[in-house]
C-alpha cells in the first residue's frame, strides 16, 4: 500500500466523522508550545498536496478563536506557559486538545526541568496523545480521528445526563 | 597558521599567559584587560570571523570562570580560541560589543546563564532568563541543579519605543497565524513602511545545554537530533565529530560518504521547503504547491532509505548506525527525477512577474551589516560572504568532491532564492560523486569510553556554520556550547526589514529561515 493509498482510505473515515459530528469541517489551531520544529515539519506536510488535508474537512485556521481544537507541540517551556494557557482560554468551548510528539506526551527527551514543563497535559487538559518524534502525518491523521470520536464521547455523556 | 599566531605573539607578548594547540584548534590564554583589544585585530585587523562566545564554569578545578572567544581562521582550516579567567566574587569583564557587533547576543547569553557580566555592554537586558526569572539565579553554573524550578517574580520587559507623529507599534507573537515557531515581533510602523522591528526570542528555551551535562552519551546525540528539527543530521554530525576529535578516532570512508549524502538530503528539502514557503507567502499558489510536491518526495526517499523522515537516528559516535548503500539506484533515480522537476519549478518561479515583482530588492542585507553581525550559511553567500565550513573546513567526505559555492552580491530575498536553487543542484551533484565513489567497509567503529579532553565539532547545515565545543570528564559531558546558525542570523532580520512594508516581512522571515528553536534552545 502507498502512501496515498493510506491516506486516502484514513482520510474518507475521518471527513466521515467530521461529517456526523461538525456538520462539515472541523478547525485546528497549532500551538508551538516549546517543540524543535520536527513536529512543525509534519503539520505542514499535512497541507500539502500529497496529503492535503483540507480535502477531508480539516482546516488549520490562524486564531484560536477559530479552532474547535488545539494541537499543540513541544514540552511547554516555562516561557511558553503563559502563552498556551492564553490560547487555551481564547478557545471557545466545547475544545478538543491533542498532544502532538513525544515531547508534548510527557516531556520526552527534554523531561521536567528548570526550563521545560514536561509535557502538555501538565498544563491544560488534553484529549489525545499522538506519540511519534515527529509522527508521521499518517499518525496524525488517526490521532485526529481519535480525538473526534473522544468528543462524541463527550457530547452523548452531556446528552444522557440533561 | 603558525605566522598569524607569530604575529598575535608578537604584538601582546606580555600579556599572553599561555599558548596550547590541539589539532587544529590553538587556545591562547590572556589577561581580561587586554580582551577588548585583541578580539578588535583579530577581527578587524587580521579579518578572522569571530564565530562564538562561550563561558565555562571552572571553579572547582580551577577556582574561575572562563570566557572562550572562537575565531575561525578559514584559509587554513584551523581556530584561534583566546580564553580569559574570570573569578566568581568579581563577576565583571569588558564587552566587546562596541567593537565587535557580532558578539552582542552571545555577552547577554553568558551574563543570564553563568552570571558573567559583561562591562560596558550597549544593551544588558536578559535575553533568555524573562523577566519573571528571578535575580541571582543562573543554570548553567555548575552549583545549579538541573530539576530546580525557581518561583516566578514580577518584572518587566521594557522594549525600544519609537515615537513621532503617526508612528504606531504591531506586537506579533508569541502565537502566531501560520504554522511557525514562537518568537515575539514588535514592529514600529509609520503607514506601510516598517521604521523598526525588534525581535525577543527564547520562548522555546528548553535548557538543552544543561541537559547535555545530565545526559549519557548515547542519548546526547538524540538530544544534538532534537536541538532544530529540520537540521537533525547537521547537529548530529557536529556533536560526533567534536567526540570523535575527543577520541582521536577516524571513521571508516565509508561512513564519512554516508554523512555527506545524509546532510545533502537535508540540504535538499530544506532549501525546497524555503522556496516553497516564499511562493505561498507571495500567494504564487501554483508555484508552492509544486515546490511542497517536491520537498515530499524528498522526504519520502528519506523515510524508504533511513526510516525517518527527517532522517534522525542515523548518526552515532563513531560512525552511522545504517548502511544506505543498497540503496543507491533508488537514490539516483529519485534525484535526477527531483532534479528535473527541480528546474522546470525554478524557470517557473522566475518567470512568474508576480513573484519576481515581490522578491527583487526586497528585504536587502548589505555586505557590511551582514559581515558586521556574522552572517552565515546561504544568507550571509547572497550577501557576497564567500563562507562555507564545508568547503573552509573540511569534515566527512567533502575534501573529496568537487563543488561550488554559489554566491551573490545583492542580498535581496531574489538573491538568497538563487542561492539556494544553486545550492539544490551543487548538492544533487555531491550525492552522486558520494553514491559513485561510496567505498566498501565498515560504517563504524566501537566508541565506549571517550578520553577526558575538550574539542570543536563544526558543520554546514542547510542554515550555515554549526558549531558545537565539547568538554569530556570521566565518560560524560562536562560542558556543551552549541551555537545554531540561526543565532547569528536573527538579528540581521531587524536590518533586512528596514524600510520594506508589513506585508513583506513573512517573505523576508522565510527567505532568511531562522529556526527558533535552534536559536532559543
Amino acid at each position: 500500500m502507498t502512501v496515498e493509498d493510506e491516506i486516502e482510505i484514513m482520510g474518507q473515515r475521518l471527513n466521515d466523522k467530521i461529517r456526523k459530528i461538525y456538520g462539515r469541517s472541523l478547525h485546528i489551531r497549532e500551538v508551538d508550545a516549546g517543540s524543535c520544529n520536527a513536529c512543525e515539519v509534519e503539520v505542514n506536510s499535512l497541507s500539502n498536496p500529497i496529503y492535503d488535508i483540507e480535502r477531508f474537512g480539516l482546516h488549520i485556521v490562524a486564531s484560536p478563536r477559530h479552532a474547535d481544537m488545539l494541537l499543540v507541540t513541544g514540552p511547554v517551556t516555562r516561557n511558553m506557559e503563559l502563552a498556551l494557557l492564553k490560547t487555551y482560554n481564547a478557545t471557545p468551548a466545547p475544545k478538543l486538545v491533542a498532544a502532538m510528539g513525544s515531547c508534548a506526551c510527557n516531556g520526552g527527551i527534554f523531561g521536567d526541568t528548570y526550563a521545560s514543563m514536561g509535557g502538555v497535559d501538565k498544563i491544560i487538559p488534553v484529549d489525545v496523545y499522538i506519540p511519534g518524534c515527529p509522527p508521521r502525518p499518517q499518525a496524525v491523521i488517526f490521532g485526529l480521528m481519535v480525538a473526534i470520536g473522544k468528543l462524541e464521547q463527550k457530547i452523548s455523556k452531556t446528552e444522557v445526563k440533561s | 597558521m603558525n605566522t598569524i599566531i607569530e604575529s598575535i605573539k608578537k604584538e601582546y607578548d606580555n600579556h599572553i599567559l599561555e599558548v596550547s594547540t590541539s589539532q587544529n584548534e590553538t587556545y591562547l590564554t590572556v589577561k581580561k584587560e587586554i580582551i577588548v583589544k585583541m578580539c578588535d585585530h583579530i577581527y578587524h585587523h587580521l579579518d578572522i570571523p569571530l564565530v562564538c562566545i562561550f563561558a565555562t564554569d571552572e571553579r572547582k578545578k580551577e577556582g574561575f570562570f572562563k570566557v572562550h572567544y572562537v575565531f575561525s581562521v578559514d584559509r587554513e582550516d584551523a581556530f584561534i580560541i583566546l580564553r580569559i579567567d574570570i573569578d566568581g566574587k568579581n563577576p565583571g569583564y569588558p564587552s566587546i560589543t562596541n567593537k565587535v557587533a557580532a558578539a552582542n547576543w552571545y555577552e547577554r547569553e553568558i551574563q543570564d546563564l553563568f552570571g558573567l557580566i559583561p562591562v560596558g555592554h550597549p544593551d544588558p537586558r536578559r535575553l533568555i532568563n524573562f523577566e519573571d526569572w528571578p535575580a541571582g539565579i543562573h543554570p548553567l553554573r555548575k552549583d545549579f541543579d538541573i530539576k530546580t524550578k525557581p518561583p516566578r517574580v514580577e518584572g518587566e520587559y521594557v522594549y525600544r519605543r519609537v515615537e513621532g507623529e503617526g508612528v504606531y507599534e504591531i506586537p506579533v507573537g508569541p502565537v502566531h497565524a501560520g504554522v511557525i515557531e514562537p518568537g515575539h515581533f514588535r514592529f514600529s510602523v509609520a503607514g506601510e513602511p516598517i521604521i523598526n522591528l525588534e525581535i525577543r526570542h527564547f520562548y522555546t528555551h528548553k535548557g538543552v545545554e544543561k541537559l547535555f551535562e545530565n545526559i549519557s552519551l548515547d542519548k546526547a546525540v538524540f538530544l544534538a537530533e532534537r536541538i532544530s528539527g529540520d537540521n537533525s543530521v547537521a547537529h548530529a554530525v557536529a556533536f560526533c565529530q567534536a567526540m570523535e576529535k575527543i577520541a582521536g578516532m577516524d571513521i571508516p570512508p565509508r561512513a564519512k560518504h554516508v554523512r555527506t549524502i545524509l546532510l545533502e538530503l537535508e540540504r535538499i528539502y530544506n532549501h525546497i521547503g524555503d522556496i516553497a514557503g516564499i511562493a505561498t507567502d507571495v500567494a504564487f499558489s501554483f508555484g508552492a504547491a509544486h515546490a511542497n510536491k517536491l520537498k515530499e518526495d524528498v522526504l519520502q526517499l528519506n523515510e524508504r532509505i533511513t526510516g525517518s523522515r527527517l532522517l534522525r537516528g542515523m548518526n552515532t559516535i563513531g560512525g552511522v548506525r545504517r548502511d544506505i548503500g543498497s540503496s543507491k539506484d533508488e537514490i539516483l533515480l529519485n534525484l535526477s527525477i527531483i532534479h528535473r522537476d527541480f528546474r522546470k519549478l525554478m524557470e517557473l518561479l522566475f518567470s512568474t512577474p508576480s513573484l519576481m515583482d515581490r522578491i527583487e530588492t526586497t528585504g536587502r542585507i548589505y555586505n557590511d551589516i551582514a559581515k558586521g553581525l556574522h552572517v552565515v550559511g546561504p544568507v550571509g553567500r547572497a550577501s557576497g560572504i564567500d563562507r562555507d565550513t564545508r568547503r573552509d573546513h573540511p569534515y566527512a567526505a567533502y575534501k573529496e568532491f568537487n563543488f561550488k559555492v554559489p554566491v551573490s552580491k545583492a542580498g535581496d530575498v531574489h538573491a538568497r532564492t538563487v542561492v539556494r536553487g544553486d545550492e539544490i543542484c551543487e548538492s544533487i551533484a555531491l550525492i552522486e560523486q558520494a553514491l559513485w565513489s561510496l567505498p566498501e567497509g565498515d560504517i563504524s567503529i566501537k566508541a565506549d569510553d571517550i578520553p577526558d579532553g575538550s574539542a570543536l565539532g563544526y558543520c554546514e547545515s542547510p542554515r550555515g556554520e554549526t558549531i558545537y565545543w565539547i568538554r569530556t570528564c570521566g565518560n560524560k559531558i562536562e560542558r556543551c556550547k552549541v551555537r545554531d546558525p540561526s543565532f547569528c542570523n536573527w538579528l540581521s532580520i531587524e536590518y533586512a526589514v528596514l524600510d520594506n512594508i508589513v506585508p513583506d516581512f513573512p517573505i523576508i522571515n522565510k527567505s532568511l529561515s531562522l529556526s527558533y528553536s535552534g536559536n532559543d534552545m
